[in-house]
């Protein structure tokens, strides 16, 4: 059995003593998000002694946790703490490093993603994905939408129409390009590049939306329109937003955990992460303070 | 538990905490000093003394806007977690406490002046000057907890609380009775009341200067929390 540690789920704290089982309520933690609070949180993503080595290196070391569902999880640590490694993770992307070696095991509603049964393309259909730098396909920006669906074997002129407008309302993107979704991609500016990606990860309707830094390469208008979406998101998908801007993790996330080294280090809810860290290693990393 | 600080990766981030610390610290012994004048004042009806102290608080005043303009730039440069958001809070919360008690002394220092012209009696005001010093090393002693961020020191202090208050209404008990046994003392007991209802305002705010610091250190809201409760949750530590 995989060490558990008292970080293992945000989801109990001392006034919730019962470890995490579907259902445990916790709307307490989300007063601040009425819409959000009428459903107590349940599991999505569950974390078991989770370990991953490049090479000799181990980049991650027996992590534990739970993310629940529809709810916005950060991830805050310092360069190299191992906190996108863990995100690849969860849509096995790092199984396309050579060299790379997994221990323990993550579950995706009850499904272990590590079994070898495991449809790795249809495992990233449930979980998409969103890098720092947005990397729109050099086509349409309608194409670029109808990509994941065409690839699906939707060919219904009339569902596809349907698919794109709605996945761009659905990433804020709609009213910026309805009059010319058949025009180039690649002529949006960086924001609505960005905005179209996360079009893409959700027209094939994913349960898990994960964005790798999603915001830093934009300018703070584009990171605002971002993270408004992030909140509106979040009502359809879970999300896991690895970043590092720490305002940002504070302003968007329900959840934050602290990695460093490797290690998670505290995981809990964020308005009392950044408030009254438990650790002193994640008072210093918040803080700016030596270690 | 006493805080402890590493520095910032940013020393001028250090500074600038460190200054609005240590510009508490002045305004506080100010406040502290204007207290024991006008304790002293009281107890020599000294008029010259308390129209010094009554005209003088426009510094403590000062000070406080000046520290709240400080709080409001940092929070804005610095957008502060942590153990430093609760100290940018804390602050923001003792310096308008530490206004207020300038204000009660002010207060007292107006009466201390009708004292000396009226000619009254300043027997009605023994009690008064018990629990006036009383209030004067509550409001040191939370001072402290707050410089030393010691949590523990700052629960003490919030303990001594119902005992002013148990001290105000044994003067009022006293002050009654003079005031029915001559209806003539009316005024004069009057002014001695406010005194006493001064002093023990400024015997909360101590109390509220010990939450802040307890706020700070611990990370915890305990105003309105029992003093039992708050004596557990802090032998609890931080959950």
């Amino acid at each position: 059995m995989p060490q558990t540690t008292d970080n293992v789920s945000p989801l109990h704290d001392a006034s919730h003593p019962a470890t995490l089982t579907h259902g445990v309520d916790f709307r307490s933690a989300h007063t601040h998000h009425e819409e959000s609070s009428a459903q107590p949180d349940r599991e999505c993503l569950r974390v078991d002694g989770l370990s991953l080595y490049y090479g000799d290196k181990r980049a991650l070391n027996n992590v534990n946790m739970v993310i629940p569902e529809k709810r916005v999880t950060a991830f805050i640590g310092p360069s190299g703490c191992g906190k996108s490694t863990l995100l690849r993770c969860f849509n096995r992307m790092n199984e396309l490093i050579s060299n790379v070696r997994i221990e323990g095991s993550i579950k995706l509603h009850g499904d272990d993603i590590f079994d070898p049964r495991v449809n790795v393309a249809n495992l990233r259909r449930r979980v998409g994905m969103v890098f720092q730098k947005p990397n729109p396909f050099p086509k349409s920006i309608y194409e670029n939408v109808a990509y994941g669906l065409r690839i699906q074997g939707v060919n219904s002129r009339r569902v596809l129409d349907k698919a794109v407008e709605n996945a761009l309302k659905a990433a804020a993107l709609w009213d910026e390009v309805r009059d010319r979704v058949h025009d180039s991609a690649l002529g949006l500016s960086g924001g609505q590049q960005q905005r179209l990606v996360i079009a893409r990860a959700i027209a094939i309707e994913p349960e898990v939306l994960l964005l790798d830094e999603p915001a830093s390469a934009l300018d703070p208008i584009s990171t605002l329109k971002i993270e408004e979406l992030v909140y509106e998101l979040k009502q359809n998908y879970t999300i896991v937003i690895v970043t590092h801007n720490m305002q940002q993790a504070a302003r968007v996330s329900d959840y934050t955990a602290f990695m460093y080294m490797g290690d998670l280090i505290e995981f809990g809810e964020t308005k009392k992460l950044f408030t009254t860290p438990r650790q002193k290693q994640t008072e210093d990393y918040i803080t700016g303070r030596y270690g | 538990m006493v805080m402890s600080r590493t520095h910032h990766i940013s020393q001028q981030f250090d500074k600038e905490l460190e200054d609005i610390r240590s510009k508490v610290m002045t305004m506080g012994g100010l406040v502290e000093d204007s207290l024991s004048q006008v304790l002293e004042a009281l107890a020599r009806t000294d008029m010259e003394l308390a129209e010094r102290i009554a005209s003088s608080d426009y510094k403590v005043n000062e000070m406080e806007v000046d520290i709240d303009g400080e709080c409001t730039a940092i929070l804005l440069r610095r957008q502060p977690a942590a153990g430093d958001l609760r100290l940018v809070l804390a602050v923001s919360k003792i310096i308008t406490d530490l206004e207020r008690v300038g204000d009660e002394v002010k207060k007292v220092a107006r009466i201390v002046a009708r004292l000396a012209t009226s000619g009254g009696q300043d027997s009605y005001y023994v009690g008064i000057l018990a629990m006036g010093h009383h209030v004067r090393r509550m409001l040191r002693a939370a001072l402290d907890a707050f410089a030393r961020m010691d949590s523990h020191a700052a629960l003490e202090v919030a303990q001594e609380d119902p005992e002013v208050d148990k001290e105000l209404e044994a003067i009022m008990r006293q002050l009654i009775t003079y005031m029915m046994e001559d209806p003539r003392s009316i005024r004069g007991v009057l002014d001695a009341v406010l005194a006493a209802r001064a002093f023990e305002r400024i015997g909360d705010h101590a109390d509220n200067i010990c939450e802040s610091a307890i706020f700070l250190v611990e990370g915890k809201d305990v105003r309105h929390v029992a003093l039992e409760d708050l004596r557990q949750q802090l032998a609890r530590g931080r959950e």
